[in-house]
């Protein structure tokens, strides 16, 4: 029984935690505050459902125990009389919430918008979407972003004293603000998600282990957001890498390229999903660069059913890409397209035009490097190439297989 | 500033220096690593280690002076070497620490030397 219970806790937790404090944070703003409340409301139901049973809304009664430990805070701290008025109105709120079927109101997406706020430093936007819409605490964020811990937990309490003192809204932004503020948005979910120009970045990158908590954001976004284009390609992006997931290691668990990956390993299930959200997005007519990503990845799966993979479409969306997002990582993602569709040569042409100063620590650069070098037989150049793709990496399976490409090397 | 990664070996990793089966891939990692540093320009100083097993240890227990064979402490994993590098923030450190070929790094940030 308490077993059960204790399952029962949590996965209230997991469901409800982004909900229950973009609710109470929206209403109270003091973000540190209710995120102590709610923990605190977790605690006693930990003490208190194995006694007295798993209340009828178990959502309710976290609101409610986390709005009185508020109220207990607000009095020892002698809050000014303007918060009174916000408490009793949650109060109603709540006493609505328990005695009736009224639907919990869904406040994540405000939450959102709030965490990308253009006051908020953009490399804790992602770090604090996670934390506050999510519930990931701040040690497992800090190991996917390879950040000491505590150092992570001290920039996220600073982000939310700035929410707090600068008073940060919690309004949805304005119509003509909303196409800035949600590519923010965006832009910290794909962050979560870590996905590189190919299979090998993703796989390197220690974000990974976020992709489902990534794609679950974007389902949100999806949901309750704009219906904006983008909102569909970014989830399209993501289902497409994700249903590769299987693929990219054999049974001897190495490490397997996009091109030598065995499709029927891929899932089929999500390829459709990104499809269909994909051709959604393209309804509206209006590009954008998670679509152009996302079709790019569509492009790739079409291997799926013929067989092969288009790299002269592939080049093009990639042509696409660099106009209108010209990331280090799509320049080259559009070398290593250009390669496969025009040759070699151009490819290493494309390649030796990126400012050097951009890639001395960027590993997929020297990967590609290496593959392209080796195919030209420049053996010394493509050997120096590994070496370096190899000292940046930080996946064993990927530093393998790098190792295995440069021992084919004619000496 | 300057910070030192501390570069923790396991067993397998100090009899992998040896044995000729493993040897060459075990010291190609090494070499790959430290490339991609030294290329980074933010090498102040690296040493490897030999193995614990050669190491003395000294201790003063009540005012006695004794010595030791081995290391400090018996632990699974013991210092295989340490890299000091130079760069802005321990952001930046742990970020090269993840790169290095061993399961365990720790990073510390160096006292500037005294005036």
């Amino acid at each position: 029984m308490a077993m059960e219970i204790n399952q029962v806790i949590e996965e209230t937790a997991r469901d409800a935690y982004g909900r229950l404090l973009s609710y109470l944070a929206v209403n109270w703003r003091d973000l540190q505050a209710v995120e102590d409340a709610i923990g605190d409301a977790f605690l006693s139901a930990l003490e208190t459902w194995p006694k007295a049973g798993i209340p009828d809304k178990p959502e309710a009664w976290l609101i409610t125990a986390a709005r009185r430990r508020l109220i207990d805070r607000a009095r020892r701290t002698r809050i000014s009389d303007s918060a009174l008025p916000t408490l009793h109105a949650m109060s109603e709120d709540t006493q609505l919430l328990t005695t009736s079927d009224a639907a919990f109101p869904d406040e994540r997406l405000r939450m959102m918008f709030l965490c990308t706020h253009p006051a908020i430093d953009p490399m804790m936007r992602t770090p604090l979407m996670l934390q506050t819409v999510l519930g990931i605490d701040a040690a497992r964020i800090a190991s996917a972003f390879i950040v000491k811990p505590s150092t992570m937990g001290q920039r996220l309490t600073r982000a939310k004293a700035k929410i707090r003192v600068e008073r940060l809204t919690f309004e949805m932004p304005d119509a003509e603000e909303i196409p800035a503020r949600l590519d923010s948005v965006l832009e910290a979910i794909y962050a979560a998600y870590g996905s590189g120009w190919d299979e090998a970045a993703s796989v390197d990158s220690s974000r990974r282990q976020l992709a489902g908590e990534a794609i679950y954001l974007g389902k949100l976004l999806l949901h309750h957001g704009p219906s904006e284009p983008e909102v569909y390609g970014l989830s399209a992006l993501m289902l497409h890498c994700e249903a590769r997931r299987g693929a990219r290691y054999d049974d001897e668990g190495n490490y397997m390229p996009l091109s030598d990956q065995d499709c029927s390993r891929w899932d089929q299930r999500l390829i459709m999903e990104a499809e269909h959200y994909l051709h959604t997005a393209s309804q509206a007519g209006r590009i954008g660069r998670f679509q152009l990503m996302a079709a790019i990845q569509s492009v790739h799966a079409q291997r799926l059913w013929t067989g092969r993979t288009e790299w002269v479409a592939i080049a093009q969306l990639y042509e696409g890409l660099v106009r209108i997002c010209p990331t280090i990582g799509a320049f080259i993602g559009r070398v290593a397209a250009v390669a496969e569709a025009y040759g070699v040569d151009q490819g290493i042409h494309l390649l030796e035009a990126i400012p050097f100063e951009e890639v001395v620590n960027y590993q997929p650069y020297w990967a590609l490097a290496g593959h392209l070098y080796k195919r030209l037989n420049r053996v010394e150049v493509a050997r120096s190439a590994y070496s370096r793709a190899i000292g940046l990496s930080t996946d064993a399976a990927v530093r393998q297989f790098l190792d295995r490409q440069a021992s084919e090397l004619m000496t | 500033m300057t910070y030192t990664l501390m570069l923790f070996e396991s067993e397998e990793d100090f009899a992998a220096r040896t044995d000729p089966a493993r040897q060459e891939q075990y010291l190609a990692g090494w070499t790959h690593f430290t490339r991609a540093l030294k290329e980074a320009g933010i090498v102040v100083y690296g040493a490897g280690l030999y193995a614990p097993e050669t190491a003395a240890t000294m201790k003063r227990r009540g005012g006695e002076l004794m010595v030791q064979d081995g290391p400090f402490a018996e632990t699974k994993e013991q210092l295989g070497g340490i890299m000091v590098i130079d760069v802005p923030d321990i952001d930046t450190a742990l970020e090269w620490a993840a790169r290095a070929p061993v399961a365990t790094v720790e990073v510390r940030q160096n006292i500037p030397p005294l005036k």
